[in-house]
């Protein structure tokens, strides 16, 4: 198993010419929170689906707990727990109904589903809707449902396909904390997709980036930012002050940047939101600053700029679109 | 028990109303019950989705309309059943059975109500089956339980199936009862015994319409297609079907110098084309079963008429006329069920 609790290798899916997921290799740990981020269409719940034996790739092998979905689906759905997109529960019944009906499906005694049933709706903090419809549960409660339902089995692996879909701001957080808690505190290893990159940035210990059918890049922040930014410039972002300055009629950036032109390794000044971000070949923070400040400017603040997901994920994909007309 | 929430029992929620009125007392399927059985998981699923069925407003509404059929063709079979009996009747004494048949002109029996009611109940039971699930987003939820794919297909045929013949076997039986009470003239063993044929032919021709229903359900999306394609079937063979091959039959009629061998031909070929309709199967079954004296559904020559005293059949030898019609039907009904049961194995559930 050498501790890989999926391991995907040479995975495709092919429906009649389009290729949904196009010779995706990939590996998750064992208790690792893994993001699969990527555009809508990107193929991240067909490969989801291809985990859980729900459909049947074209060719290459899915490995779950070191079983075949493909040939043996029902040991691998006995371990994996699956939030699909935008879940649904029987509206007719209450959500302890239909926690009591998954628990049944899992072969749990009747003793034994009640106990998990009522520890777990209090632990997604259900308690107080347990006894209404879930038809008047909104869509936060019903994904809270959807994970106390995912819990029951004792997965030892959990996929959320879209987890926060339509929920409320607040909502989300409180889901992804409940999510991260989850695994932390019983080792379980969630696979997460999503769109949204905040939301990935915030739980997930290593993202995998999807477009159109293939993965184009895996690993943690640091390094797909390390990757992805090779032989860029370094970027450093400035507040300055520039009260009591006699710009001369030239823009505040003009300024700077004749103020700076003489340090060697200096590239460029480009205006941002309400700083400026000043392009270096190697980190210049010490001179710079000091160069500002001699020149009579206040300093606010002077910041390394790291590059976020959003940065990350549309320089992926404007490189995913250029090198990926493969139809 | 983590002394979380003090709940071990369906029942006790119950007490609290939230079932309507009369269903108040109903305590649930057993899989909410806090024992120490490990049900099986396609008998969870059968229980649920008997539940469900009985809940709905849906199987109300068509309980109390076959209910009402049932009064009513009562009501027709106990003011006429008087006329109905004649001297020298060989049916005379399957009076019994005469209150099924018999109709005073108006309104008719209890056979052809169910002949026609019947394929509304099949199809109300399950056009939104599968298509239903698949909206409300169950469906791939349920799926990545421990349980095969077959299982919900088999146990929504079954549940219905469950709930049809609970309720046509009770529906049946209390026509008789107060046919005994009415006439005061007990059923025969026979009789009875081909009542109990006549209920278990019903339930294979609503499971027969309840299978095409699921293969729509299977097929189409939205519910709505999928009951109006059964609706439109069913339209078809019990108004439509009976023209048409009228049509194809009036331009072959054997003319007036025709051979004896030639017109028997032309009706055998007539009853063949009207048993292409499950209705027609149906009527033909059930008339049998329930009317002993009925020898032959088909032309009988001078010949074989010749001599025979009239007569009722044995209850064995009414089956053995009636088994090819049976087989049909049961037949059309695996059909219909491998159909759509290869159809929903093959389907890709995505979410919603």
């Amino acid at each position: 198993m050498n501790g890989n609790i999926i391991e995907l290798v040479d995975l495709t899916k092919k429906y009649g010419d389009f290729t949904a997921v196009d010779s995706l290799n990939l590996a998750v740990k064992k208790g690792e929170v893994f993001g699969l981020l990527g555009p809508n269409g990107a193929g991240k719940s067909t490969t989801i689906l291809m985990l859980l034996g729900l459909t049947e790739p074209t060719s290459g092998s899915v490995r779950v707990c070191g079983i075949d979905p493909v040939t043996n689906p029902i040991e691998v759905k006995k371990r994996v727990g699956y939030l699909p997109e935008d879940v649904g529960f029987y509206f007719n019944l209450t959500g302890w109904e239909n926690l009591m009906f998954t628990a049944r499906l899992n072969s749990l005694s009747g003793k034994e589903a009640v106990a998990k049933v009522n520890s777990l709706i209090e632990r997604v903090g259900l308690r107080d809707a347990a006894e209404k419809k879930t038809g008047q549960y909104s869509r936060g409660m019903i994904q809270r449902l959807g994970l106390a339902e995912v819990l029951l089995k004792s997965p030892e692996v959990i996929i959320l396909d879209e987890p926060t879909l339509g929920i409320d701001p607040t909502g989300v957080v409180e889901l992804l904390q409940l999510i991260v808690r989850l695994s932390r505190e019983d080792g379980i290893t969630v696979l997460f997709s999503s769109h949204y990159l905040h939301q990935v940035q915030q739980v997930c210990d290593r993202v995998g980036i999807f477009v159109d059918g293939r993965l184009i890049a895996e690993g943690n922040l640091k390094q797909l930012s390390g990757k992805l930014y090779e032989g860029a410039p370094y970027i450093i972002e400035a507040g300055v002050n520039f009260d009591g300055i006699d710009l001369k009629n030239t823009r505040p950036e003009e300024w700077l940047q004749e103020k700076l032109r003489g340090i060697e390794g200096f590239i460029a000044v480009k205006p941002g939101a309400d700083s400026y971000n000043i392009e270096c070949q190697t980190d210049l923070s010490a001179v710079i600053s000091k160069t500002i400040v001699m020149a009579g400017a206040g300093l606010n603040y002077l910041n390394k700029k790291e590059y976020g997901l959003d940065e990350i994920y549309n320089r992926y994909f404007e490189g995913g679109r250029s090198n990926g007309r493969r139809h | 028990m983590d002394g979380g929430i003090e709940k071990t029992n369906k029942p006790e929620m119950d007490k609290k109303g939230k079932r309507n009125g009369f269903l108040s007392g109903f305590s649930g399927p057993a899989f909410y019950k806090a024992d120490d059985r490990v049900l099986h998981p396609f008998s969870v699923i059968v229980q649920k989705e008997i539940a469900d069925h009985v809940r709905s407003w849906r199987f109300l509404i068509l309980l109390a309309i076959i209910s009402l059929t049932c009064l009513g063709s009562m009501y027709t079979a106990l003011t006429s059943i008087r006329e109905a009996i004649k001297p020298n009747d060989p049916e005379g004494s399957f009076l019994f059975l005469k209150l099924f048949t018999v109709s005073d002109g108006i309104l008719p029996s209890f056979v052809v109500f169910i002949s026609f009611l019947g394929p509304l109940l099949g199809i109300s039971l399950g056009f939104d089956s599968v298509n239903s699930e698949h909206n409300k987003g169950t469906l791939s939820r349920i799926l990545s339980q421990p349980i095969h794919r077959d299982y919900i297909l088999n146990a929504k045929f079954v549940a219905a199936l469950i709930v049809i013949s609970v309720m046509f076997f009770a529906l049946g039986f209390l026509v008789m009862g107060f046919g005994l009470i009415a006439i005061g003239i007990p059923p025969t063993a026979g009789e009875f015994l081909r009542i109990v044929v006549f209920l278990i032919i019903s339930i294979i021709y609503v499971a027969f319409w309840l299978n095409l229903s699921i293969l729509f359900s299977v097929r189409f999306r939205q519910p709505a297609t999928s009951a109006l394609s059964g609706i439109a079937i069913w339209l078809f063979f019990s108004i439509f079907y009976g023209m048409i091959v009228d049509l194809i039959v009036k331009g072959m009629v054997p003319q007036g110098y025709a051979t004896e061998g030639q017109i028997i031909n032309f009706e055998i070929f007539r009853m063949n084309l009207n048993r292409l309709s499950p209705s027609q199967l149906f009527s033909d079954a059930t008339t049998t079963l329930l009317m002993p004296s009925v020898r032959s559904l088909g032309p009988l020559s001078m010949i074989q008429v010749m001599g025979t005293i009239p007569g009722p059949l044995r209850l064995t030898q009414s089956l053995l006329l009636v088994w090819p019609q049976i087989t049909g039907l049961v037949a059309g009904t695996i059909i219909c069920f491998v159909l759509s049961y290869v159809s929903f194995m093959r389907k890709e559930i995505r979410s919603r």
